[in-house]
């Protein structure tokens, strides 16, 4: 009989390196920016290559002491999970002088390594259990997808329950409780084991929580405003959306408003300002029953639309604090109906600041609804004449280019049109944005709207369209009919009386539009014209950025790099050049490259040291090589695009990572474990024909889902939405469960010194994979992701084929 | 005998340091002067688009004398002289010498001109503008930076700079009005009593961007009939945005 493999302590340890992968990233968006972060944890998580590699070279070595060194294994990933991020985030390391302080990159090394050394530990116990028990290869790959799915679930309900550092913590003692289970199911022994686990399992619990507590870096807006005399944070919440701080200053008043006009007299009432991982600020406003002190909020490029009809139903998107819903109630809105993502965000307000914001959100008329807006305007039946899409993000961020990669189903050529469904006749949907030069997101998002209409069948999109701008925001008009010579009148007015300038309204002058914000040229003007012109195309594809207008496949509306001015700016970088880079993009790349090198270099290794075990034999490594690294490639390719594509669906971001990454885990998980019944019956390349041939159809299938499938079952119910999510998913990742394992077993029946090798091939086109996907869903969209995953698995098929029969 | 000696070894090293300074005073010397030409460098190739050939040699003079490694860091003062912005702790950094050259000029100072600043940080624009203009009002919200500069510049003996602790948002009040105004803190919008306190015909700039990194130059300008324009300045030779267009 068979030596028993420790199931419970591997399932154990891959649901903790999940969740310390997620973790990690929580904690890094607190300390950095999210897309630093990004970058930081993707090369951390090559500590599985790393391990691939160290396995095979010191294989026999390894196995022969093999319960210990499982065992240490696993106790060093839960010490070091929290020694590692507790020194990584003393470095230190700032992003924004990158490019000129030399001491930065080895900052950032070092950053890499120590995180790397958690997931190495956790990666080697896996990688040994399946060298040492490579019969059953299958059913030990089952429990780590298992353990890992299980481990997505419990990490997000964590970060619900407590703060990053106290989950960190609890993932601190998974280790010890790992080694100790291990003990147990290998039936290994050794004195004062008790003791050394209870030692590593208490010492993260004994070490204060205000070392693990994440510092922000001195940079972000909450650490600047800190600064400040008689600034403190007097309320923190935390959920996996973000950390939440609610900062008080005393002395000196927040006076938070952006675009305000240069002609305004008045100030903003007393605020509290809310960061979201000590970035991004908005805030709580203070109620008050006199209408005169909300005046400044009529000096804002966003209030145009009240100016232009009387309003009466107002749907606000990206409530947050509230600043849009009190411009609403100060230009006496009949009802008002705001969305906001985050119910952390809606409770501040209803509330733990309820007498300060004088319960906002219960007045007359305002209704505070808790939903992604793309999602509550799909599942709404409601016709508003006013949809206010607010300013969201920080200008900061914005500006650096930081938000390219963040997907945003918000500002889509879909979006648009959904929201102009959703007008009376006469109704304007306004879009506020920031104005960054040269002129970028104003531009297309007034291109993506010019799509919009011209998708609804409107022939003169022009007539429909107002921009005005200050010197820091502009407001885009779309309005459910022709604009009128009333309304002209109106919105020149309300300019002019603000110092804004109209950059377009049907007939406008160029002298108009060049007025109180100079420009050395009109460009809001003449890009505005061209784009409405019969040219529109060329113009967009001959402009220094990208505003090609953003589609649901494509999500990517703050993606404006465009590789032509990468040498010009890199040329100016003496000349404040810089910040005209888009950070966001330049990064992906940048992790994708370190990625692709690191992998390469782990790979390799082996190879050169140890020929003689690797090479000859039935197999190739070359075209082991190609078949795991294609299924590693793949697999994350249908993850990532399947957690965009149900973003949508599930209206939330949070629930698409959540259900998603679950189900794929663990039905991949039980499908690994299937396989090798299957195996049994059919022989491993009938098993791998059907899996693939089955892959194909329902990833085939899938192509179709979102246009035909979601729009129908958009309205149901949250959970009536998961249910059919997860029935979705599940045939598919089942038949993903299969191929590694199926593939690991021939390999360990041929060439066992080849095991961990695969397993760090694996490894590294994991990583590599899910910054590739989304470099190509940035160029080419989802569908030719999956479509690109399909191919790779069909390729492997073929790989594998050409070695066994 | 020893005395004697002790003596001579204290003669030796006074003699030394005063050596080492003045090698000192002439190697920052040289290097603030390989500054300025990179700057006039820079303006050069920008001209076309910041509206200029070249900067007030007034400015530049000015740029050349003062001394920028006095107001950062010890441990950044090697890089003192360098094209780039450099930490200065309390999460604030001292400018790029190119921008702090490009700012200073577009504010046009005469001799006589007041000057508000908002956020002084290490006093080195502070500096530039004291030795441009004799009225100098500076506004600093972080007490241990405000505390740091006003020894600094005191040492410096930049005497006729009026430091204040305190919040910026209402300006001076009882020195308004200014000729101009320099806003360097990060601010959601420009303050109205800003533009209360500027003279007609009177300048503000304000950089707008991160700590680190300068997207644009605010310039707002208040006309003799007391109407406010802004013109918004890219210190970068970054156009046309379209090829042909």
């Amino acid at each position: 009989m068979e030596p028993r493999f420790p199931r419970y302590s591997i399932a154990l340890i891959s649901a903790a390196a999940l969740g310390y992968e997620i973790l990690l990233m929580r904690l890094f968006s607190i300390i950095q920016w999210h897309h630093f972060a990004y970058m930081i944890i993707s090369l951390a998580l090559l500590g599985y290559g790393v391990s691939g590699t160290f396995i095979t070279l010191a294989r026999e070595r390894l196995l022969a002491r093999f319960p210990l060194v499982f065992i240490i294994n696993l106790l060093l990933f839960g010490i070091s999970a929290v020694a590692c991020f507790l020194i990584a985030q003393r470095i230190p390391f700032n992003p924004e002088q990158l490019l000129w302080d030399r001491q930065q990159p080895l900052w950032l090394l070092l950053i890499y390594l120590l995180l790397m050394l958690p997931f190495f530990f956790a990666a080697n116990a896996v990688g040994l259990a399946i060298s040492r028990f490579h019969h059953q290869v299958a059913r030990i790959y089952g429990a780590d997808l298992l353990g890992a799915g299980l481990g997505s679930l419990a990490i997000i309900g964590l970060l619900f329950l407590f703060f990053p550092e106290r989950v960190l913590q609890l993932l601190g003692v998974m280790g010890a409780i790992a080694a100790a289970l291990a003990c147990w199911e290998l039936g290994f022994q050794f004195r004062y084991r008790w003791l050394l686990f209870s030692f590593v399992a208490l010492l993260p619990l004994l070490l204060p929580i205000k070392w693990l507590t994440p510092v922000i870096s001195p940079y972000k807006g909450l650490s600047q405003m800190l600064h400040i005399d008689g600034a403190t944070v007097v309320d923190q919440y935390s959920s996996p959306l973000g950390l939440l701080s609610v900062l008080e200053s005393m002395r000196t008043p927040l006076r938070h408003a952006p675009g305000l006009s240069l002609n305004a007299t008045t100030e903003p009432p007393p605020q509290l300002g809310v960061f979201t991982d000590g970035g991004g600020m908005t805030v709580l406003t203070q109620g008050d029953n006199e209408r005169e002190r909300f005046t400044y909020l009529d000096q804002l490029t966003s209030a145009l639309p009240y100016h232009l009809k009387k309003a009466g139903k107002v749907l606000v998107l990206g409530a947050g604090g509230g600043a849009d819903v009190l411009q609403a109630l100060y230009h006496q809105a009949s009802t008002i109906d705001a969305v906001e993502l985050n119910p952390q965000m809606v409770q501040l307000v209803r509330q733990h600041y309820k007498d300060f914001t004088d319960d906002l959100y219960a007045k007359a008329g305002v209704q505070v609804h808790m939903a992604e807006a793309r999602g509550f305007v799909a599942a709404s039946d409601q016709r508003y004449d006013l949809i206010q899409l607010a300013l969201m993000d920080s200008f900061n961020a914005s500006s650096a280019g930081l938000y390219a990669l963040n997907e945003s189903y918000l500002y889509t050529v879909e979006a648009l049109q959904a929201y102009l469904d959703h007008l009376t006749p006469g109704g304007y949907l306004a879009i506020s944005r920031w104005v960054r030069l040269p002129p970028r997101d104003t531009l297309k998002l007034f291109a993506t709207a010019v799509v919009a209409l011209r998708n609804r069948g409107i022939e003169n999109p022009g007539q429909r369209l107002v921009l005005i701008r200050g010197w820091q925001t502009s407001t885009l008009l779309i309005k459910n009919g022709s604009i009128s010579t009333e309304e002209i009148a109106a919105l020149r007015h309300f300019s002019q009386k603000r110092a804004f300038d109209v950059a377009f309204y049907p007939g406008i002058t160029r002298e108009e539009a060049n007025r109180y914000n100079q420009l050395r040229q009109p460009h809001f003007f003449t890009s505005a014209q061209a784009l409405l012109g019969s040219s529109a195309v060329e113009y967009i594809q001959r402009y220094k950025f990208n505003i090609q207008p953003a589609t649901d496949d494509r999500p990517y509306f703050f993606h404006f790099f465009k590789w032509e001015q990468l040498q010009e700016i890199w040329g100016l970088r003496g000349q404040g050049g810089f910040p005209l880079l888009e950070w966001g993009y330049l990064i992906l790349v940048v992790t994708l490259i370190q990625a692709l090198l690191a992998g390469v270099v782990l790979i390799l290794l082996p190879l050169f040291f140890c020929r003689s075990q690797l090479r000859g034999g039935l197999v190739n490594p070359w075209r082991v090589f190609l078949y795991f690294g294609s299924i590693g490639l793949a697999f994350l390719f249908l993850e990532i695009a399947f957690i965009q594509k149900f973003i949508l669906f599930l209206s939330h971001p949070l629930y698409a990572v959540a259900v998603v990454l679950c189900s794929f885990l663990i039905f991949a998980g039980l499908g690994s474990i299937c396989s090798r019944r299957l195996a049994a019956m059919w022989g491993s390349l009938v098993t791998l024909k059907v899996a693939i041939v089955s892959i194909g159809l329902l990833g085939g299938l899938f192509l179709l889902l979102p246009q035909i499938l979601f729009p129908a079952l958009l309205q149901l119910p949250e959970l009536a939405k998961i249910t059919i999510s997860v029935l979705l998913i599940a045939p598919l990742a089942f038949f993903m469960g299969i191929p590694f394992p199926t593939a690991l077993t021939q390999l360990g029946s041929d060439r066992p010194a080849l095991i961990p090798w695969a397993w760090g091939v694996n490894g590294c086109a994991s990583v590599v994979s899910a910054v590739l996907a989304t470099l190509l869903a940035v160029h080419v969209g989802f569908s030719l992701v999956v479509l690109a995953a399909l191919l790779l698995y069909l390729f492997a098929f073929v790989v594998f084929r050409k070695c066994y029969v | 005998m020893q005395k004697l000696f002790q003596l001579i070894l204290l003669c030796f090293a006074l003699l030394l340091m005063a050596v080492g300074e003045c090698w000192a005073a002439d190697i920052w010397q040289k290097e603030r002067q390989a500054m300025v030409r990179s700057i006039v460098q820079d303006v050069n190739e920008t001209s076309r688009y910041i509206g200029t050939d070249e900067l007030d040699p007034r400015v530049m003079e000015v740029i050349g004398r003062v001394p920028r490694h006095e107001f950062v860091p010890v441990e950044e003062r090697f890089a003192a002289y360098e094209n780039i912005p450099l930490p200065i702790g309390h999460g604030q950094t001292i400018s790029q010498p190119y921008i702090v050259a490009l700012m200073t000029d577009l504010m046009g100072l005469k001799p006589d001109s007041r000057v508000l600043e908002i956020g002084t940080g290490s006093g080195y624009q502070a500096a530039i503008l004291a030795e441009l203009s004799d009225q100098v009002f500076t506004i600093e919200i972080i007490k241990p930076l405000a505390e740091a500069a006003a020894k600094r510049l005191q040492r410096l003996g930049y005497d006729q700079i009026h430091l204040r602790v305190g919040d910026g948002y209402y300006g001076w009040k009882e020195e308004a009005p200014f000729d101009v105004i320099i806003v360097t803190a990060a601010a959601s919008h420009v303050p109205p009593p800003l533009i209360r306190q500027l003279k007609p015909g009177g300048r503000m700039v304000i950089p707008v961007g991160s700590r680190f990194m300068v997207q644009q130059l605010l310039l707002v300008e208040k006309s003799d009939q007391g109407e406010v324009t802004t013109r918004q300045i890219l210190p970068v030779r970054f156009v046309p945005l379209t090829g042909t267009h």
